[in-house]
């Protein structure tokens, strides 16, 4: 179980990114968390991953308190972040290093068998589409067989009909060994498919404002009815998450805001 | 070693199949800039033979030719070249080392850069040829003065590249590497040595540019061998032809050993993108 508990996070430069932030997460769980610009769900993921430590509040997985990069959690960045002189199948294999040779190729084989790339294996990153990139991205995150995988707006940059693509593959790709799955989303359509609960979250400062279970059987069906309500019931919470009085007047209202630098 | 290994190129798959036909284009291309010195240079050679110059104080090519002939027939420009690239490698190497060393450390570790960038910095701003006078009283009027001037103009640009390199590495890269808790040696492996590596190779063919620019210096002041003593005495003794011959010869070292440089770092570099391999596809 992963576990947010009151989780903060004031940047140097006195910007309140997150405020108090507490969820819990159950494994094999699929979370979308969705808001409007700014309002901390980047943060937030890097707070779960690791890389940068929250000014208060803990993140626990099993138990277990993160503070930095933890083997278990992997993450997914908006860009693939291929390095670029590896070829794709060392690139999936970048965090297996520690396996035996012929173990790490085995699991690289499968993972590109996988994501649908089996004859890119020894094509440089900068030959790949922008899809295929990411897709790459995909598999080196879950090569290493992460209980949670961190996706901060991975299919952003591409284009409509290769985002769909890439939801249900990661769908099928979750399916086998079901990690669970934070994902930071701007696309309504992308948390109502693939999330068993969406998160909206409120900016100024950045917190958890609503929370919708999506209780749909998958394969959900985007033309069904009941698919267009739960997508309308996010889109108004978004809305209201966003209306303009609601930060303003909570801005004048904690003049100790301004305290924090 | 495990850098190596993935430094190593999958060569069956890369060359794409278009590999081919750029091939010709790059046999041509070279040729195409040959055209204006050669016909240029004919064009010289044919003025001189009808008279309209008498080619005194610019040679004919005929007449270069000729003297470089006669050096390398009595062994005296394999003797002068010896000296001139030992003098080069030499310095190359320790300005190399000393570059890659403090540029490493400083472009690493912050506090060595606001330790010793600053001074680095103001001496650079001193033309090299200054410290002249002060290597030749410091280390005397032979070689070891000479090697320091060389190794002093490479050291700049190796240090500044490799510096600049380090500091510019795309921050959302060496992330992946804390991603998979990479440790600090091994962020420096994987991460940042190749992902430096193309911009230190440029810095490197810089160096070596300088180097030779340093050389011809070093060998005005008081050589009695080497391809800049070949001009010295091709201007005391009034022999036009042999000074021509002289920078010829350097051109020619000069081009080769820069692109020695490049055909040896090119394995590492194949996984670039780069310009010069578009324009060679188009
Ligand atoms: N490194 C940083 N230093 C200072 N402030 C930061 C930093 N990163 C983010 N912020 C600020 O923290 C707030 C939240 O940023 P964050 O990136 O988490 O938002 P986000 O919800 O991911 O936005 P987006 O949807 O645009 O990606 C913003 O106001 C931003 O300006
Ligand atoms: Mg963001």
């Amino acid at each position: 179980m992963l576990q947010l508990a009151s989780v903060t996070k004031v940047y140097p430069n006195g910007v309140h990114a997150l405020e108090r932030f507490s969820s819990e997460i159950q494994l094999g769980e699929i979370i979308a968390i969705i808001g409007g610009s700014g309002c901390g769900k980047s943060t937030l993921l890097r707070a779960i991953a690791g890389l940068d430590r929250a000014s208060a509040g803990t993140v626990t997985l099993d138990g277990e308190a993160i503070t930095a990069p933890h083997a278990k959690v992997g993450i997914i960045f908006q860009e693939p972040r291929l390095l670029p002189w590896l070829s794709v199948a060392d690139n999936i294999g970048f965090g297996l290093s520690e396996l035996p040779a012929a173990e790490r190729r085995e699991r690289v084989a499968r993972a590109l068998d996988r994501v649908g790339l089996a004859d890119k294996a020894k094509v440089w990153p900068r030959e790949l589409s922008g899809g295929q990139a990411q897709r790459v991205a995909i598999a080196r995150a879950l090569v290493a067989q992460p209980e949670v995988l961190l996706l901060d707006e991975p299919f952003s940059a591409l284009d409509a009909f290769t985002r769909k693509d890439l939801q249900d593959h990661l769908l099928d790709l979750w399916a086998d060994a079901r990690p669970t799955l934070v994902l930071v989303t701007h696309d309504v359509e992308e948390a109502v498919v693939l999330a068993d609960r969406v998160l909206v979250m409120r900016p100024h400062p950045g917190r958890l404002f609503e929370e919708i279970t999506i209780n749909l059987s998958r394969p959900r069906d985007r033309n069904a009815p009941l698919f267009e309500q739960f997508k309308r019931h996010v889109l108004t919470a978004l809305d209201r998450s966003l209306d303009r009085t609601v930060p303003d007047t909570q801005g004048r209202r904690e003049p100790g805001g301004g305290l924090w630098w | 070693m495990a850098m190596t290994v993935e430094l190593q190129a999958p060569v069956a798959a890369a060359p794409q199949q278009n590999a081919s036909p750029p091939r010709l284009a790059r046999l041509t291309r070279p040729l195409l800039g040959l055209l204006l010195p050669l016909s240029l240079a004919l064009a010289w050679e044919l003025a001189v033979r009808a008279g309209w110059s008498n080619g005194r104080l610019v040679p004919p090519p005929s007449k270069v030719f000729t003297t470089i002939a006669e050096l390398a027939r009595s062994g005296e420009l394999t003797r002068h070249i010896a000296a001139t690239l030992s003098r080069v490698g030499i310095g190359f190497g320790l300005g190399v080392a000393a570059g890659t060393l403090l540029g490493g450390i400083c472009g690493y570790w912050s506090f060595a850069r606001r330790l010793v960038d600053p001074t680095i910095q103001a001496l650079r701003a001193i033309p090299s040829i200054a410290w002249v006078p002060l290597f030749i009283l410091w280390l005397g009027i032979f070689e070891t003065s000479k090697v320091a001037l060389i190794a002093v103009g490479v050291f700049f640009p190796v240090y500044l590249g490799l510096t600049g390199a380090i500091l510019s590495v795309d921050r959302k890269i060496v992330e992946v590497g804390r991603v998979f808790r990479l440790s600090g040696p091994a962020m420096i492996r994987r991460i940042l040595l190749p992902a430096v590596l193309p911009a230190y190779v440029v810095a490197l063919r810089v160096g070596l540019g300088l180097g030779w620019m340093f050389v011809v210096a070093a060998e005005f002041m008081g050589a009695s061998e080497g391809l800049g003593y070949l001009l010295i005495d091709g201007q005391q003794l009034g022999k036009p032809a042999q000074i021509v011959a002289a920078i010829v010869i350097f051109a020619i070292i000069g081009k080769a050993t820069d692109w020695l440089l490049e055909i040896a770092t090119a394995p590492l570099l194949r996984w670039q993108d780069s310009f010069a391999r578009q324009s060679g596809a188009a």
